[in-house]
């Protein structure tokens, strides 16, 4: 399988419906080389492979899941769109249609819509294994005759007929008339002239005068869908498809039940012949399904599995991750310690140590630490997609779906929003990535743009020095515990505005129609390794690659603001304080380092945008804070420790905390009050301040548009709701 | 003649008429829920949401308000 010596360009499309193993046939035709981009002109992802067939190197493109042709969102447009591409490309291209085995007769409903595009096809009968256990495999010679094209049965999970369904395909691409299926489902009469009226106002791209069936199935879809005049990015003749149906409305027709009754009477006509139907009685995979159903859907009993489930996925997420994320943490200090070192004693035996100095900082606190600071994300990423994946394959997402889908629709959002919700809370770049399991574009976009509001673990650091240093350990004369209240009330806080931002966001910027749940809940599998492997893999090489770069790239920058210019000691501190630390003894490079840190780039933006956050309680040293947080929440801390004199100060240090007390306003009244602790601590709550999660939002809705957006309205949100808590609180008397 | 949501845990009835807006009538129908099919509704007890069907051998979950704009008739 390679692409040396192919000449020709060809597709393959892998079309098919939701639950029927379509991306792990994808997978075994393709092998491992696999990778995921928007489909042109969308902002669905897809993926492709390159393999080569003979003298073809074919790509293959897996699209998403669909059950019918006829969007009801943008985004499930693309099916049709890529076999429109497919129709109007110049290279030989086929569809292949991966059809449900055990459950057949629902799956054709698709092939119908697909097979009267007249496309060259291929179809795939997959789950033979599990159809072979239900007692009802499909006939795949009389499939073949009943529909006109070639049809292979297969299982994907176990690689039964992947080889004759390569020749297949192989033989397709290759013959001088490709297969396409001469089917012609009938309709009622009164619908054939209404498909014929809206074929005749067809535009040129929809025209194809020898592919009259291709003609009438684009009016068919133009008559069912509504997504306005538009199918797929092009324009239809939304005029005459008004006409009719206001004409068949008055007629007290139901062109619904029509079209889709016309298709399902075909199929319970010709789908005995292919399949042994279902009757009442239940198989052997059902009834395992129904058994496990009974006690995970219900209200008691399902709610408490729902709980302990979400329970492990967070607590592996939260906790369980840390030792990883602290070995790359310490490899990369390390590192860095190593090659500083190494720096160190080439700059003692330098003619030029300024030079290398500045080179020395660059490799170690630019380009190490934000190499370390894309690959500390790594473990969390794996983990959270190993979890998800075999929530997946085994069936149960479905059922957390179903289980939650009551309480996420108040806010707005589908059930299956809860897991990257959930994950928001140990951090939002894992959980941006995991909206890719919600199917509608819109659901997905509204999680992506809450997510960040959820309290994510970088928060932490920054509420305990604030609650630490600021809040007594209890109420004076009640001996109630205070910190950890004020901790649990920002995590409240969190999830209330994050349910809020919701609701806003969808009923203004998403007003979509409410959409009926309906969830298809597909039978429990055992997981496949193979599968779970391969989908940890992609995601974290696709993180590394897309989002990587530019938190490397942001990195190096912010540290670039917060080192330069470059000041000696002597140049920076004036003489008599620094004549008293060297009597003192004091750490001079420390003491240094905060003059430097105030007139570094950082420092400056810090004094410019002091008159913007004076009034949130803020001066120009936590505006400094402010500007390093925006690397990641928690470089705040260290931050602030270097602006005190403080080196490599963590939430916990004693001396930060004492020199955060102590310092004063101008006016003389404390700078760090608990009102102000509560100001800073309700912006960090709120405001976008992690480069990372815009480089993953760029990444998956594919432009700047909404991560700015995203960076836009928290920010202000934060300022706004810092202004309110610190001004309220002084009109209060609580300054 | 009865909303399906009505419809007895173990028991099966044909789909007589799906109500509601054209996009949920559509998807519902899409799914197989046509004129004529047998639907069963499947286990666990009172006060659960979403219900659970089997419509030609797939189980799909339905919430119970839109489970009422559903017709169905027990043979």
């Amino acid at each position: 399988m390679n692409t040396v010596g192919a000449t020709r360009q060809a597709t393959v499309l892998l079309v098919g419906p939701p639950n029927a193993g379509k991306s792990t046939l994808f997978n075994r035709l393709t092998g491992a080389a696999a990778e995921t981009g928007n489909y042109a002109g969308t902002t669905v992802s897809v993926e492709r492979a390159h393999v080569a067939m003979g003298d073809l190197a074919v790509t293959f493109v897996d699209l998403p899941g669909t059950a019918s042709l006829v969007a009801h969102a943008a985004d499930e447009e693309v099916t049709l769109r890529a076999m429109l591409d497919l129709a109007a490309a110049p290279e030989p291209g086929l569809v292949l249609l991966v059809l449900d085995g055990p459950r057949l007769a629902r799956s054709l409903y698709l092939a119908l819509q697909v097979l009267a595009l007249e496309l060259p096809a291929v179809v795939a009968v997959n789950l033979a294994d599990e159809a072979r256990e239900a007692g009802r495999v499909p006939d795949a010679a009389a499939l073949a005759d009943l529909l006109g094209v070639p049809v292979v049965l297969v299982s994907s999970r176990s690689g039964e007929g992947v080889d004759d369904l390569r020749r297949a395909l192989d033989g397709a691409l290759h013959a001088p008339t490709p297969p396409v299926s001469p089917l012609d489902v009938p309709l009622t009469l009164a619908l054939d002239a209404d498909v014929d009226a809206i074929r005749q106002a067809l535009p040129d791209w929809a025209r194809a005068p020898d592919r009259v069936r291709r003609e009438r199935a684009l009016a068919l879809w133009a008559l069912q869908s509504d997504r306005g005049a538009r199918a797929a990015g092009r324009v239809l003749p939304q005029s005459a498809i008004e006409t009719i149906r206001a004409a068949a409305e008055a007629a007290g027709r139901d062109l619904e039940a029509e079209i889709i009754g016309s298709r399902y009477a075909w199929i319970d006509a010709h789908a005995p012949t292919v399949a042994a139907a279902g009757g009442v009685d239940l198989d052997r995979p059902s009834q395992r399904s129904e058994a496990l159903d009974r006690v995970l859907l219900h209200p008691l009993t399902g709610v408490l599995a729902f709980l302990m489930v979400m329970w492990l996925v967070f607590t592996t997420l939260f906790w369980w991750t840390d030792p990883l994320i602290g070995l790359v943490e310490s490899a990369f200090e390390g590192l860095g310690d190593l090659v500083g070192q190494g720096m160190d004693a080439a700059i003692a035996a330098s003619s030029a140590p300024a030079g290398l100095s500045v080179l020395r900082d660059l490799l170690v606190d630019g380009v190490i630490a934000g190499v370390g600071s894309v690959l500390v994300f790594v473990p969390q990423i794996a983990v959270l997609f190993l979890l998800l994946a075999l929530l997946e394959d085994c069936g149960y997402l479905a059922r957390a779906a179903a289980l939650m889908d009551r309480l996420l629709r108040a806010a707005g959002l589908p059930g299956k929003a809860f897991v990257p919700l959930l994950s928001g809370y140990a951090c939002a770049v894992p959980a941006v990535l995991a909206t890719r399991s919600i199917p509608r574009q819109r659901d997905r976009l509204l999680t992506m743009l809450v997510i960040p509001l959820t309290s994510c673990s970088a928060r932490l650091p920054v509420y305990t020095l604030m609650i630490a240093t600021l809040f007594p350990a209890t109420l004076p004369g009640w001996g109630l515990p205070v910190r950890p209240t004020v901790l649990m009330g920002m995590y409240l806080f969190s999830t209330a505005v994050t349910v809020a931002a919701a609701v806003v966001l969808g009923r203004t910027l998403f007003h979509e129609p409410a959409e009926a749940t309906v969830l298809e809940l597909p039978p429990y599998r055992m997981p496949m390794p193979r599968n779970v492997l391969r989908a940890v893999v992609a995601r974290v090489s696709d993180f590394i690659r897309e989002a990587g770069r530019v938190i490397l790239v942001a990195t190096v920058v912010l540290w670039a603001l917060l080192a330069f210019p470059r000041y000696a000691p002597e140049q920076i501190v004036p003489p008599d304080e620094l004549a008293a630390a060297q009597a003192r003894g004091d750490d001079v490079d420390a003491l240094a380092a905060g003059y430097a840190l105030e007139n570094s780039y950082a420092g400056r933006i810090g004094h410019v945008i002091e008159p913007v956050i004076a009034p949130l309680g803020y001066d120009w040293k936590i505006g400094i804070g402010l500007v390093g947080a925006f690397a990641a929440r928690e470089v705040f801390v260290s931050t602030m420790g270097v602006v005190y004199g403080i080196a490599d100060a963590d939430e916990d240090d004693a001396g930060l905390r004492a020199r955060m007390v102590a310092d004063r306003r101008p006016d003389g009244a404390p700078l760090f009050t608990p009102l102000v602790g509560v100001s800073i601590m309700v912006f960090f709550a709120l405001a976008m301040q992690c480069l990372s999660t815009l480089a993953v939002l760029r990444k998956e809705t594919g432009g700047w548009r909404w991560p700015l957006f995203v960076a836009g309205y928290m920010s202000a949100l934060a300022w706004l709701a810092a202004f309110v808590v610190y001004q309220g609180g002084r009109l209060l008397g609580l300054g | 003649m009865m909303a399906l949501d009505q419809l007895e845990t173990g028991t099966v009835a044909r789909v007589h008429h799906v109500g509601g807006e054209r996009a949920f009538r559509r998807r519902l129908m899409e799914l197989g829920l046509v004129p004529g099919t047998p639907v069963e509704r499947l286990g666990a007890g009172r006060g659960v949401d979403p219900l659970r069907f089997r419509v030609r051998d797939t189980v799909v979950a339905l919430r119970r308000h839109d489970a009422q704009l559903v017709l169905v008739e027990r043979p």
